[in-house]
């Protein structure tokens, strides 16, 4: 009987080795990959549970915040600034998971960053909240003016600093309320999304940088840096032929100037008025399919934008339609045929201008502290693409102010200070609708005389009626002036009294 | 060994256990607000006065028992009394099964004491071997009469006399454990013997009617019950006191093959035992698998160190106060908290062997590897359910899962190993005295 009480004692012993063999599978060697598996989501349970730093504009207006709630989650996140920067913040949400910032920045917000594990040693014995709070880059003044200025008008409005890239405001019609997805009524929420998937506007998907339009006129700055960088353009030469029509070689419709008017001339006079057959044959017979490729490229199109947010698009030069197409390659020249830009794009075209032909990698995330007020983490500016030489943009920059003070831009100054200098260039992208509507554009620059421009601007205003190329500018240059005018102010921090803040 | 200093040591390990589940309680309690806990009063009453009294009566009624055992369980019964308690509080039982826990507390320290007051002499037990047998069988099979059985949960394991009710089946194993080692010794030189065929040496045919008899009775209680654990545990039982008694491993061999052609059989012939044994294999994808998976996922989340108490979510995994409760420590504790039961369990199997192998009397022997092989046993059985080493069963985890039948069936059978345990350890002592006044 020994001997079996013994063998008996090895074997249960054996059974509970396996059975702790087990458990470290579980707790460690396949711990992972259980908390990746479809269907668990105690980390956003957890996530939920737990306080999350607020997301507050740069002047200190707060974005969203984490109330506590006597729920089943301890903690409801609250947008109290509602659909105003509904699709920058994006949502933090139960079942329909986060968007925008709270999704690019979800670690730092939740303090799960080495930042937060380092110091939590020390912090075993005080009672403190590990978590980061973000400061956007946006300012609320700005974005309000913006909203107010499209006045509810379809479109999207993007203002960025071009010396570093911070985006200062970034509004699009329509919008969306975070706050009917985020709350704990579950079934209230999948109601609202369900609503707002259905609506055939997109209200949740910004169209300042997740959805790309025909960028029409304002597009003729990449054409013409394309010129200017690879086909010998010069501000006097070459002159083009006054002329009504533009036929690029091969089978196609020509191109013609809005309401059938004929313009010509040298680089400043075709861009004041925006010469459709000037630069239609600027981009056939200067810049070149390959010069418009490769430039276009150097601009951001058809490359993925570094955007620190979910779901920016890129924009589309059609290379490979131009490529042997002459009359494609017209129309793509002047915005058209299948050339597609955001609006965010578009403003980082007005600043590759203003900065010296240099792009910098757009953002929105200004700096994220921790709740003692130590910075976690900053965005370092940093260019992202240089499409032109500084002289280029020495040049455009010239030609661009001009269009402002004897062009089709005159409205965009309308609104600043004086000293400021504005440059700009409107487009109009004509819809095929009956009776016909435009998209219109403006893009710009502003700062003061003798000084690098401290602000970039684009703006898009949808279903216009009319298509003249003065749209662009009645419609769309007095929301750019607005922006331009509010973004040039020192931001006011909201709970500081005026002037207590400077501009950098 | 210093049997005088075995109640010293008695004492001194359930005054650590003690601190451990006053600290884990207190420690449950504080992340929400940091107080103290109004219920502190009964919870300590319970926490601490337990153990006390406990210790108290086996210091009166068998002062030379093993000193490690009851240690061991009211450490293993405060964790899960806390574990209960803070899955109360997360999700408020209509009943309150915090206060009912304390209650099978009680009663389960009672019924211990009771157990130590009335079974003076172990081996007097075995004259009871046929009653217990008979009542052991009439317990296991209760639930399937009319008007008294309850299904709950699936299984038919359940039996109400009016407002109470209860597991008989807990009992039962008891009850069998005293009968399999009484009839096992009696019977064991007849059942020893072996018979040729071919290479192997297999028992004799005619001897193998209570083998057949266990094992149908083991597949009744499967099928009609659909208490997968237990028929297990009771079939498991029967081998290894066979095997032990005879020392014959053909006995493992045939009962082993019984038990897979048995299984087998309902497999094909059960939808609830193929529904087990598919969650087992693949539970990703079906809502069967709910439990397992969720419990899988509460160990992931508690990694080596656990998210802390009353820092987790175990209330996710359904049934954890009772069977799932080792994952919700898995979850809390983490690994060093899960692996710390483990060794709990070990420990009392190496207690409760020990006893075994000292024991004078061939019963007292068998019986007790009998109970220890129970409580081993059926703990391996829920656990590896529950990390998914093997099917999951529906049995509890003694001492730490909530329910009134197992609690109650777990003390006595704790109050059994001690008496044989103290019983063996008088005779030791009794025999030296007479030695030593012989000179």
């Amino acid at each position: 009987m020994s001997r079996q009480i013994r063998n008996l004692g090895v074997f249960l012993v054996v059974c509970y080795a396996a059975l702790f063999l087990q458990v470290n599978r579980l707790t460690v060697f396949e711990a992972n990959e259980l908390q990746d598996k479809p269907g668990n989501n105690r980390a956003v349970e957890r996530d939920f549970s737990a306080p999350r730093g607020t997301i507050e504009t740069v002047d200190g207006v707060v974005v969203a915040e984490s109330v506590e709630s006597n729920d089943r989650f301890k903690f409801q996140r609250t947008y109290p600034t509602k659909d105003l920067f509904g699709q920058v913040s994006g949502y933090f949400a139960f079942q329909l998971g986060s968007t925008g910032v709270e999704k690019e920045y979800n670690d730092e917000l939740a303090g799960r960053t080495v930042h937060f594990d380092l110091k939590e040693l020390g912090d075993l014995f005080v009672d403190r909240e590990r978590v980061g709070n973000l400061t956007l880059s946006l300012r609320n003044d700005v974005q309000q003016v913006a909203r107010d200025a499209l006045d509810g008008r379809e479109g999207a409005v993007v203002a960025l600093d071009p010396r570093n890239g911070e985006i200062i405001a970034m509004y699009s019609n329509p919008t969306f309320d975070p706050n009917v997805l985020a709350t704990h009524d579950f079934a209230a929420a999948t109601a609202a999304s369900e609503q707002l998937n259905a609506d055939p506007e997109k209200p949740t998907r910004s169209r300042a940088f997740a959805e790309r339009f025909f960028p029409g006129s304002t597009f003729k700055i990449v054409t013409a840096t394309a010129g200017i960088e690879r086909g010998g353009v010069t501000e006097d030469q070459p002159v083009y032929p006054v002329s009504t029509e533009y036929q690029a070689a091969g089978q196609g419709q020509p191109i013609g100037n809005f309401g059938g008017e004929s313009c010509g001339g040298n680089l400043l006079v075709i861009l004041q008025v925006s010469c459709n057959t000037a630069f239609a044959q600027m981009g056939v017979e200067q810049a070149k399919a390959a010069g418009m490729t490769d430039i276009s490229r150097a601009f951001g199109f058809d490359q993925e934008v570094p955007l620190d947010l979910p779901g920016a698009v890129q924009s589309h030069f059609p290379a490979d339609a131009v490529a042997a197409n002459p009359p494609f390659l017209a129309q793509a020249s002047i915005g058209q045929n299948d050339t597609q830009a955001t609006p965010l794009q578009m403003a980082m075209v007005a600043a590759a201008v203003a900065n010296d032909g240099k792009i910098m990698v757009p953002h929105v995330m200004r700096e994220v502290r921790d709740d003692q007020g130590d910075k976690v983490k900053s965005f370092d500016p940093e260019v992202w693409t240089t499409p032109m030489s500084a002289a280029t943009a020495a040049t455009l920059r010239e030609a661009m102010i001009s269009v402002v003070t004897d062009g089709t831009a005159s409205r965009l100054d309308d609104r600043v200070d004086e000293g400021i200098v504005v440059g700009g260039k409107t487009g109009t992208a004509q819809r095929g609708t009956d009776p016909p509507t435009s998209d219109v554009w403006i893009i710009g620059f502003a700062g003061p005389a003798g000084e690098p421009p401290q602000v970039a601007v684009a703006v898009l205003v949808q279903g216009q009626e009319g298509v003249s190329e003065q749209t662009g500018g009645r419609v769309a240059a007095p929301i750019g002036a607005e922006v331009l005018r509010a973004a040039l102010q020192p931001p006011q921090r909201a709970d500081q009294p005026a002037g207590g803040d400077t501009n950098d | 060994m210093n049997l005088a200093g075995r109640r010293t040591t008695e004492l001194g390990l359930l005054v650590l256990g003690t601190m451990f589940v006053v600290g884990a309680y207190l420690l449950a309690s504080l992340p929400d607000d940091s107080k103290i806990p109004t219920s502190v009063g009964p919870f300590l009453g319970v926490i601490v006065g337990l153990p006390l009294a406990a210790h108290l009566a086996v210091r009166r009624l068998a002062p030379q028992a093993d000193g490690m055992l009851l240690p061991l369980a009211s450490l293993l019964n405060g964790l899960g009394y806390v574990f209960i308690v803070r899955i109360d509080e997360a999700r408020p039982h209509p009943r309150g099964l915090a206060g009912l826990q304390s209650l099978w507390m009680i009663l389960g320290v009672t019924a211990f004491v009771v157990t130590l007051m009335v079974v003076r002499d172990a081996r007097k037990l075995e004259r009871y071997r046929y009653t217990a047998g008979f009542v052991g069988l009439v317990l296991l099979l209760l639930p399937l009469l009319p008007v008294v059985g309850r299904t709950i949960n699936g299984s038919k394991i359940w039996v109400s006399f009016g407002p109470v009710n209860f597991q008989p089946g807990e009992f039962a194993k008891l009850a069998l454990a005293v009968f399999f080692a009484g009839y096992l010794i009696e019977k064991r030189e007849l059942l020893a013997i072996n018979r040729a065929v071919g290479p192997f040496a297999l028992p004799d045919p005619k001897h193998l009617g209570p083998v057949l008899i266990a094992w149908a009775v083991a597949l009744v209680v499967m099928v009609s019950e659909k208490d997968l654990g237990s028929s297990l545990l009771f079939f498991t039982l029967f081998l290894v006191l066979i095997w032990v008694a005879t020392e014959r491993a053909s006995y493992l061999v045939v009962g082993g093959l019984l038990f897979f052609v048995g299984g087998y059989l309902a497999f094909d012939a059960f939808g609830h035992v193929r529904e087990r044994f598919d969650t087992w294999l693949d539970p990703w994808d079906k809502a069967k698998g709910f439990q397992v998976v969720q419990a899988a996922f509460a160990f992931a989340d508690g990694g080596v160190a656990g998210r802390g108490l009353n820092l987790g979510v175990p209330t996710k995994i359904p049934v954890v106060e009772s069977d799932m409760i080792f994952a919700a420590i898995g979850e809390e504790l983490g690994l060093l908290g899960a692996a710390a039961v483990l060794i709990g369990f070990v420990l009392m199997i190496g207690a409760g062997l020990r006893i075994a192998q000292q024991a004078a009397s061939g019963f007292e022997r068998l019986l007790a590897t009998g109970l220890t092989t129970l409580l081993g046993f059926q703990a391996f059985i829920i656990m590896a359910g529950v990390v998914r080493l093997l099917p999951l069963t529906g049995v509890t985890l003694p001492f730490i899962s909530y329910g009134g039948s197992s609690l109650l069936a777990n003390y006595v059978l704790l109050a059994l190993l001690l008496r044989i345990s103290d019983d063996t350890a008088a005779r030791q002592t009794n025999a030296r005295q007479t030695a030593e006044a012989g000179k």
